[in-house]
């Protein structure tokens, strides 16, 4: 055997035998990335050609299966879904934000921290069905309800908690800490402190958790179907029944969608059109999602 | 942490040896400042009174079916048929696991494959075209999975089925709603968990990794996946583990596209999952039915405690890892 020179050894390193593997790899990952842009942008496009089809004024003023009976439209779905969200914001991100402070605040960390984050991240693994069957019984018991906004609010109130919580969790953490003993130091106790240092300086990260909820309230539809029921009516003929509308029965956007699809037939025109409906919203919830990221990260880099 | 959350505490103390000398306000801000810890208090607790709720509900309303049906008969019968109350739930739990299993196989190297592209090898003008693809991708609502699913994928399996059975007169044709579409409709929906988690995991190894393996003389790709990966695995676990979550517990996308028979998975025959189960039926179903699906649901929910354990125990192992690199590298 001859001596190995050098070029031999730059050789054995990047042998052609592992080139080729190196390139199929390659390939293959631009082919993963290709495939899944192309799923995201072929979704949209598809929603966007077959929604338009039953697309008009008429389908986004009118609710569904009113008079006359064949009527096919949104409007009363639209005003359920803005319910069920306003509602689950109202009592859910309270408690979402308060449940953070105390994690990042006041609580030592020890066994109820452990638990209290533990519970959080099993609250965000369980499936919304079960959310569903959940709620149905639970908030059966105490409204006498079958079916209304509120209980599928309050449903929807746990299963966003998660999403409140971890998120202004972080926010919170990114506070300096020689902002807190600054005004701990100026004799400010905890909560005011917390009221004027902490809490303005996350506001950002609170907004973000908030929009990230607004997108899963206006996403879901299995924990729905069984706590708020279907009902596509407007329901609204009286300031009364502004407030009373929470105990009636009222089916989302996404329940609407389910029903329309599911009959199918002529009826699957106008599932696109809530589609496109939906798809929009989405957009709009990731595009606010980016703002406000974007914001943020300005202002740390300032 | 600990050191941090001390010092405020030891400050919070000076604080308040402050606010006592203080004058006649002290005495109502001292209020304020208790009730607003308790308050607090309340709120941390609420979501572990919430899972104790859950818990708590789903066993008192699915085991009197499960003790009516018998334990052995109903996870082990593999009948379902409501009608004429035989309500065993194999093929359900068969056909949800089996669908788990497609979805993670196919969607775990394509999502880690682009996880790898977008932390390690894509230019800053692609990542701006797949990085909001996939926000977008996991953003979309289920029910819109489920009406493509019906539209595009089932057609498609269906012209699949008929060349693969074209010969086999006993074969009964599902017209695409079969495992197979389900399959791949949850293979596209666990993509973004996938993608996200692992490419947080993959960023977070040490550059220094990198750069030793570079040293060495290994090629890029060889690096990625000869030491980057390895070093991110616990994260990628718990990214699958996410993903087998999302999958089991998915109702509405697949809904329309699995047929919704009681059979013994197979790739085309009309199956039914644990969940779309739940869905299709509750409608309708009364006495014994209506408790046998809350059963289905407690067993669901069983299956996913188990899931979060597993993840728990990813986590924590990653976690000590961690920590003991840090350790070392400080040492």
């Amino acid at each position: 055997m001859a001596k190995t020179t050098a070029k031999e050894v730059t050789n054995s390193l990047t042998r052609k035998r592992r080139r080729v593997s190196d390139i199929m790899l390659k390939v293959l990952i631009f082919l993963s990335s290709g495939i899944v842009v192309a799923l995201t942008l072929g979704m949209i496009i598809y929603i966007v050609i077959k929604g338009t089809e039953g697309m008009s004024w008429n389908f986004l003023s009118t609710p569904a299966f009113s008079y006359p009976y064949e009527n096919y439209g949104v409007l009363g779905n639209i005003i359920n879904t803005f319910y069920l969200v306003l509602i689950t914001l109202v009592v859910a991100t309270p408690i979402g934000v308060g449940a953070a402070i105390y994690l990042t605040e006041y609580a030592k960390q020890g066994k109820l921290t452990r638990i209290i984050e533990f519970t959080t991240e099993t609250l965000a693994g369980i499936p919304s069905i079960i959310y569903g069957l959940f709620g149905s019984v639970f908030f059966y018991n105490i409204f006498k309800v079958n079916y209304s906004l509120l209980t599928g609010a309050l449903t929807l109130s746990i299963m966003v908690l998660p999403t409140i919580i971890r998120t202004t969790q972080e926010a919170i953490k990114t506070v300096p800490m020689g902002y807190r003993e600054g005004s701990i130091g100026l004799g400010a106790p905890k909560w005011h402190m917390i009221r004027t240092v902490v809490l303005p300086s996350c506001i950002d990260g609170i907004l973000t958790s908030v929009i990230l909820s607004i997108g899963r309230i206006v996403g879901e539809s299995a924990a729905l179907i069984f706590t708020a029921g279907i009902a596509a009516e407007v329901g609204i003929n009286s300031i009364c029944d502004i407030f009373g509308k929470v105990m009636n029965q009222g089916g989302s956007l996404t329940v609407q969608l389910y029903q329309y699809a599911q009959r199918g037939g002529a009826e699957m025109k106008y599932a696109f059109s809530t589609a496109l409906v939906l798809l929009v919203t989405v957009l709009i919830i990731n595009i606010c999602a980016k703002l406000v990221a974007y914001r943020i990260r300005r202002k740390r880099s300032v | 942490m600990e050191k941090t959350s001390d010092a405020i505490v030891a400050v919070g103390s000076v604080g308040k040896q402050k606010s006592a000398i203080r004058s006649k306000k002290s005495g109502f801000t001292n209020v304020t400042e208790r009730i607003m810890k308790y308050i607090f208090t309340v709120c941390g607790i609420t979501a572990v009174a919430c899972v104790l709720m859950i818990t708590i509900y789903m066993i008192i309303s699915g085991a009197p079916a499960i003790g009516k049906i018998g334990i052995t008969d109903f996870l082990f019968g593999d009948t379902w048929y409501a009608k004429k109350e035989q309500f065993g739930i194999l093929p359900l739990i068969l056909t949800s696991i089996f669908g788990t299993l497609g979805a993670i196989v196919i969607g775990v190297p394509i999502g880690l494959l682009t996880a790898v592209f977008l932390s390690e090898l894509a230019p800053k003008a692609l990542k701006n075209i797949v990085k909001p693809a996939v926000e977008l991708l996991a953003g979309i609502p289920s029910v819109i999975y489920g009406l493509l699913g019906a539209n595009l994928v089932k057609p498609l399996m269906y012209g699949l089925e008929e060349i693969i059975y074209a010969n086999d007169p006993t074969h009964q044709f599902t017209g695409g709603a079969n495992l197979a579409s389900a399959i791949v409709v949850l293979a596209i929906m666990i993509l973004p968990t996938i993608i996200n988690i692992s490419e947080n995991a993959i960023s977070a190894v040490p550059s220094e990794y990198r750069e030793a393996s570079y040293g060495l003389g290994a090629t890029k790709i060889q690096t990625i996946f000869k030491v980057v990966i390895p070093a991110a695995k616990s994260g990628i676990a718990s990214g699958v583990v996410l993903g087998v979550g999302r999958a089991i517990g998915e109702a509405m996308a697949i809904i329309l596209v699995a047929g919704n028979s009681a059979n013994m998975p197979e790739l085309f025959s009309s199956v039914k999952f644990l969940t779309t189960g739940i869905v299709a039926e509750f409608p309708y179903s009364s006495g014994l039915h209506r408790e046998a699906l809350f059963a289905i649901g407690l067993v669901l929910f069983v299956f996913i405690m188990i899931i979060n354990l597993i993840l728990n125990g990813i986590l924590k192992k990653g976690g000590k890892k961690e920590k003991t690199a840090k350790t070392a590298g400080k040492a």
